[in-house]
């Protein structure tokens, strides 16, 4: 999920291959230790990778919120210790309650559309027809864009004065609304873009999903005079329920830390009004011209503790559903 | 079966016309790349592109090439980083059972859900001291973090299914491990190989959030910059900032077209449980 929501994040379907994977079966004996000096030898440079340049500036960013910044001392390296002084200003900073709201109010509402829109396009597709595998492959492109291709076409879509969609909405004689530049919409406009983004996530794996479902068990109930809508109730709802799951939640860790599109569409404004906890730390640190960098990397570092609270949700998910 | 298909016809209908709805934005990408300067403001927009223009285009070509460029060479090494990280590690996992495996596969799960700007705010701060800052070595190493964890997972579960009589038949030849996995092992993980190298391209193409934070001013930036920059500028050309959108999604285009079936692989091989 990307990435943002990769892509997200565009990122979306990597995301699923988080699942841990099977040991290759058969013996469980240990092998000798020459056989653990081997496999070392080839985990060793991942190993040292994992430690250099994810450990590393992780740990760095906690010291960045732990210390009195100043340009200068960013680039000695001699900033005193304030130990959670930067946190205490961000907590008191008028524009953390805003930012909570936005974030919260963002990730929510990105969840619940994209996985409704998924699930209902996956039972759609599901029910093969002509061209259904070719047009589900063309439902990923959005998921494949670069973010910065999405979020500036997505941008000049809403332009309020020569945007196609208030020229569609002008023809039904509303608007024009101000989508970017209006406080009260630019919330609004970032959470579409991102949903059209993480469909085709929700899509593909939810598809997947249901192709686990046995025939049989649609077969058999139409049999006992089941109706689609009890069919979809009965059987799709529950079974699905594991792989929903964990949709769900790799899609609330992903849309958490969705930076690119709201930062490229409105950079958070006007006046702060489509800011969330990701666009607030980038602002803290490189948005202005005297950079706050302790408090902008204490924010970041409260993404990284949410973001790691429903990741560690999302293991147990995962290994309940290994183990049943 | 005809008439099976016959009967589903109008489901083709609400096909099409849901991926039209879904590909819209797409289409308008390439319409307004295709719009003459003096028709950018009109209202309402033309629809279809019947007095296109190719100047957006010639700009991009005057003026983007270098940012195409070097995304071009970020991608190639945060393929090459990616693969030579992850294919041995992969290897390791699935065939070699080392000790400790179960925490390597949790930091791998972990690493993948921190926040790309607090990545980039700690690599900003390191590449500061290092004098990395605007290089290319930097960014490629930045961008293969997005790829590596997924990378090890998609090897780790795809060498899982190499049979692991031909790995020993190996050993009994006399093949130590280097060998076994360079010469039987590697080979056989073609699709697993082309898997990785896709999306480590991608996303290594596709990254912002580094390079803003990484080489932004600096002498080589990449394509992502190059439309930011354009957005930046408070620029009204927007056939050219299109034009180049459009360009950037040429990669994303190659791979859904040729490479359908990898990207099946790489989703199935993680998605669904064995």
């Amino acid at each position: 999920m990307k990435q943002t929501t990769r892509p997200p994040d565009p990122r979306p379907v990597r995301a699923p291959a988080a699942a841990p994977p099977r040991d290759s079966g058969a013996g469980t004996r240990r092998r000798p230790p020459s056989a653990q000096w081997a496999a070392w030898a080839f985990l060793a440079p991942v190993t040292l990778y994992l430690v250099l340049f994810y450990a590393y500036p992780l740990y760095r960013n906690i010291d960045l919120s732990l210390r009195h910044y100043t340009v200068r001392s960013f680039v000695q390296g001699d900033a005193p210790f304030t130990g959670i002084e930067n946190y205490l200003t961000v907590f008191d900073d008028p524009t953390f309650a805003p930012a909570l709201l936005h974030t919260v109010v963002f990730t929510a509402v990105c969840l619940v559309f994209q996985y409704a829109i998924g699930l209902a396009l996956a039972v759609f597709f599901h029910q093969h027809f002509r061209l259904s595998a070719t047009l589900r492959a063309l439902f990923l492109v959005p998921w494949l864009l670069p973010l910065i291709v999405s979020a500036s076409t997505w941008s000049w879509m809403l332009n309020s004065d020569s945007g196609v969609v208030n020229a569609f909405l002008n023809a039904f004689g509303i608007g024009p609304v101000n989508w970017l530049t209006s406080p009260d919409w630019s919330l609004a406009s970032v959470i579409i873009a991102n949903i059209w983004i993480g469909v085709p996530f929700n899509l593909v794996v939810l598809y997947s999903g249901l192709q686990s479902i046995p025939a049989g068990l649609y077969e058999a109930a139409a049999l006992d005079g089941a109706n689609a809508w009890q069919r979809f109730w009965r059987i799709t709802v529950p079974l699905l329920r594991p792989v929903s799951a964990i949709t769900l939640l790799l899609g609330l860790v992903y849309t958490l830390k969705v930076f690119d599109i709201i930062w490229i569409m409105t950079r958070g404004g006007p006046a702060d009004s489509s800011t969330t906890f990701a666009t607030w730390s980038y602002q803290l640190g490189f948005g202005n011209l005297l950079p706050a960098f302790g408090p902008g990397a204490a924010v970041g570092n409260l993404l990284v503790i949410a973001a790691l609270v429903f990741g560690l949700i999302y293991v147990r998910a995962q290994r309940k559903q290994a183990l049943s | 079966m005809n008439r099976a298909i016959s009967r589903t016809w109008w489901k083709t209908a609400v096909g099409l016309l849901l991926t039209g709805i879904m590909l819209f934005p797409v289409y308008w990408m390439v319409n307004v790349s295709l719009t003459p300067e003096q028709d950018m403001r009109k209202s309402p927009p033309d629809l279809l592109p019947l007095h296109g223009t190719l100047e957006g285009y010639r700009t991009v070509l005057d003026e983007q090439l270098p940012y195409l460029g070097t995304s071009l060479v970020v991608g190639l090494g945060t393929v090459a980083l990616t693969v030579a990280l992850s294919a041995p590690a992969g290897y390791a996992l699935a065939k070699l059972r080392p000790r400790g495996a179960g925490v390597l596969n949790f930091v791998l799960l972990a690493a993948q859900m921190i926040p790309g700007i607090v990545m980039a705010m700690g690599f900003y701060a390191i590449y500061l001291s290092l004098g990395l800052l605007q290089s290319v070595p930097g960014l490629i190493i930045a961008d293969s973090t997005l790829a590596v964890p997924f990378g090890v997972l998609i090897f780790t579960a795809f060498m899982s299914g190499i049979p692991g009589e031909l790995l020993q038949a190996a050993k009994t030849d006399g093949a130590g491990p280097l060998r076994t996995f360079w010469s039987v092992v590697l080979p056989m993980s073609r699709n697993a190989v082309v898997t990785v190298s896709l999306f480590a391209f991608l996303w290594s193409w596709s990254d912002f959030v580094f390079a803003g934070t990484l080489v932004n001013g600096g002498a080589h930036e990449p394509i992502t910059l190059g439309i930011y920059h354009y957005i930046g500028n408070n620029n009204q050309e927007w056939n050219a900032i299109m034009a180049t959108a459009v360009v950037a999604s040429v990669p994303a285009a190659v791979i859904l077209v040729l490479a359908q079936r990898y990207i099946a692989a790489g989703v199935t091989a993680g998605a669904v449980k064995d």
